[in-house]
């Protein structure tokens, strides 16, 4: 069976659609609710998801992320938990992409090909680890390559030709193209640089599709980015904002179809 | 050689660049600029200018003939860096950084600080060079380390209080962090430790050999021989590396660095990295860390904020693992004791930090004969923690009495 990545991402390029990848941080506010909410994006249109696991020192994310890492390491999430988590995602929807996204160490612990198989397991489909660059990842490719996982490695605006071109080259399922300058947390609006960026990226990156993150929270934040050429938008501090300021559980699951259709429709056009 | 370390941006396995994107090209960058500087006579003797007329060096090499009677065993010299500018080690650190960010063409500079005396060394450095200066402070470091926060301020530095995570030294590195990469086309990021990614630890090492090369040209001047062992206490580990590196490769001169062993090892209350660790990543270098089984960093303990650190420089996990140097491990109690011992008997009140140091040296120089000579690196001086130890010391008097009734 091809990569679920992959193969959704194909097709969702047949129809000319963005791909729509919805961050959720596993144990936030609880494991249960965080499985609700993967529920409820998937039933709004999400394409992929990515499942965050809590990192102590996550050190790419603003407060938003850092605030919902620390609640659920509070409340004793583990990446055990995580992918269990995973497990219980991928009996209920079983051609969902779904993606791994935590910080080195987390892998690095238990060893990095033993954690990756295992995740695999439970059903994920690749990883995205921002701070693991091209130079140190060879054990990581390695287990990736044996496992069929996809390595989606991160690019930035200020990523120069040659080193993009070398990205490229290690990444499978898609390039994740950082949007500013900056870590994760919902932008009121973004810079030319950004739009450059996307076209610079999606010119050098050949067959692979490029995925843009950080900071988008609107329709028209994905139109934006669509109509610069990007491939998929990536959506993490928006969401956890709303599962922040619900008030219950049917609310967040409400909003959160809402959100992720008003997404997926941007996504369309 | 030892010292040729790092090889390509590791010291054997460990150090390396696990950095978010974004960062890579500052990092890039700033590694060509250092290989560049650092050979480079004029940049040189600018920083060597500083380094003397400004800051004070060469420190002296005291002997401690008092300390050495009282313990009864090897001659203890004390490297008193606590007489460098800024009142501790650091300064010879930020005065390389800040200069060579001030080449780059950087202005404004940003930097995280446990103990604060690496925010005052960065907060110095520049208002002497014409830098702005935002300093990233856990908010319980900012508590219990009032005085440098208010002589950072006078320094001209804006002090940020932290508040995420554990709201020490590790947060405030994080910070930092997100801010450099929010920041990075304006701004240089002075890391006051041998610690982070690749040329981090190295270049910082380099800083900081002043204190080993002036170590090794006045013990052959005072005793016409090198001291049989260096001590330097280690947090992230730059005042010991900068003792240790340029003694790498002269096997004869044991190496030890002494970590915080804070209520003690198995309290589990402390900061004893090397001597309680395991391998892991965190702050762009592979290296050993406190962490539990899952990869979370944990929490660490320290009476000292500037040992209060969950990470090691890469260069330190090496040399534990080949031998090359020893790591132990001192309590608030020994630390605090080798504080008012030195206090007494040599009428230096030096920081926490390097009273951990003191304390195993005293316990090494009595294994050892009169013949023998031990350097102990006095990395900083006391001032800015007299509040901390009488508080200490009035608590523990009350435990006392309470136990006497
Ligand atoms: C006086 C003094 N010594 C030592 C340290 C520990 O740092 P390092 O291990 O990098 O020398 C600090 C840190 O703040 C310090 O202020």
């Amino acid at each position: 069976m091809p990569n679920r990545i992959a193969a959704r991402l194909d097709e969702l390029a047949s129809r000319s659609e963005c791909a729509l990848v919805c961050y959720v941080v596993a144990g936030y506010p609880d494991v249960k609710m965080s499985q609700d909410a993967i529920d409820s994006l998937v039933s709004g249109g999400a394409d992929i998801i990515e499942i965050g696991i809590p990192f102590s020192d996550p050190i790419a994310d603003g407060p938003t992320i850092q605030a919902a890492s620390h609640s659920a390491l509070e409340k004793g999430v583990t990446p055990e938990k995580a992918l269990q988590l995973a497990k219980s995602i991928r009996k209920r929807h079983p051609d969902l992409p779904l993606l791994a996204m935590t910080y080195c160490n987390i892998l690095v612990r238990v060893g990095v090909e033993k954690f990756m198989a295992h995740a695999k397991e439970c059903g994920i489909d690749g990883f995205i680890l921002p701070d693991m660059p091209i130079e140190e990842a060879g054990a990581y490719l390695q287990a990736a390559s044996k496992l069929d996982l996809s390595m989606v490695f991160l690019a930035s605006p200020n990523t120069s030709e040659a080193r993009l071109k070398n990205i490229v080259k290690s990444t499978s399922g898609f390039l994740y193209l950082v949007s500013v300058y900056g870590i994760t947390g919902a932008r009121k609006s973004f810079e030319d640089y950004t739009l450059n960026a996307i076209k610079n990226a999606k010119r050098l990156a050949g067959a692979i599709p490029v995925a843009v993150g950080f900071g988008i929270k609107t329709p028209a934040h994905v139109r934006l980015m669509k109509g610069a050429g990007a491939d998929g938008v990536i959506i993490g501090s928006a969401i956890v904002d709303i599962m922040s300021k619900s008030s219950s559980k049917a609310k967040m699951a409400k909003e959160l179809v809402n959100f992720a259709k008003s997404m997926k429709q941007a996504c369309k056009k | 050689m030892l010292g040729n370390h790092p090889v390509g941006g590791k010291f054997g396995k460990y150090g390396g660049k696990y950095i978010p994107e974004t960062l890579a090209p500052a990092v890039e960058e700033l590694e060509s600029a250092y290989e560049k500087y650092k050979n480079d006579p004029d940049f040189q003797k600018e920083l060597s200018y500083y380094l003397t007329e400004y800051a004070g060096r060469p420190t002296p090499l005291y002997f401690a003939k008092n300390l050495t009677e009282h313990v009864g065993g090897a001659k203890i010299y004390l490297k008193r860096e606590d007489l460098l500018h800024g009142g501790a080690h650091k300064t010879n650190n930020t005065l390389g950084q800040a200069l060579l960010a001030k080449k780059m063409g950087k202005k404004r500079i940003i930097a995280e600080t446990g103990a604060g005396q690496h925010g005052v060394g960065t907060a110095l450095a520049c208002s002497v060079l014409g830098l702005t200066a935002e300093v990233y402070m856990g908010a319980k470091d900012v508590e219990r380390q009032k005085l440098n926060v208010f002589r950072m301020e006078l320094l001209g530095a804006k002090v940020h209080s932290v508040q995420s995570g554990s709201k020490t030294l590790k947060d405030a590195i994080n910070e930092a962090i997100r801010d450099w990469i929010a920041n990075v086309n304006t701004t240089y990021y002075l890391i006051g430790s041998v610690v982070g990614p690749h040329p981090y630890p190295m270049m910082v090492r380099d800083f900081q050999s002043v204190i080993g090369h002036e170590v090794k040209q006045q013990m052959r001047e005072l005793q016409g021989r090198l001291p049989d062992a260096v001590v330097a206490c280690v947090g992230g580990g730059s005042n010991a590396m900068g003792s240790f590196y340029p003694f790498l490769d002269d096997q004869d001169v044991m190496l030890c660095g002494v970590e915080a062993g804070g209520e003690g090892i198995k309290s589990g209350k402390h900061s004893a990295t090397l001597a309680a660790g395991s391998e892991g990543v965190l702050h762009g270098m592979f290296t050993y860390l406190l962490q539990d089984e899952c990869g979370q960093v944990t929490e660490t303990h320290s009476i000292s904020a500037g040992l209060d650190y969950p990470g090691v420089g890469p260069e330190h996990a090496m040399l534990k693992d080949i031998k090359r140097a020893r790591y132990a491990a001192s309590t608030d109690d020994e630390a605090i004791e080798a504080f008012v011992t030195l206090s007494r008997l040599e009428g230096i009140i030096p920081a926490l930090e390097p009273s951990h140091a003191i304390s195993y040296a005293m316990k090494l120089a009595k294994e050892m004969s009169k013949d023998d000579i031990i350097v102990v690196t006095l990395s900083g001086r006391g001032d800015k923690d007299v509040q901390v130890v009488q508080d200490y010391l009035n608590n523990k008097n009350r435990r006392k009495k309470k136990h006497a009734k």
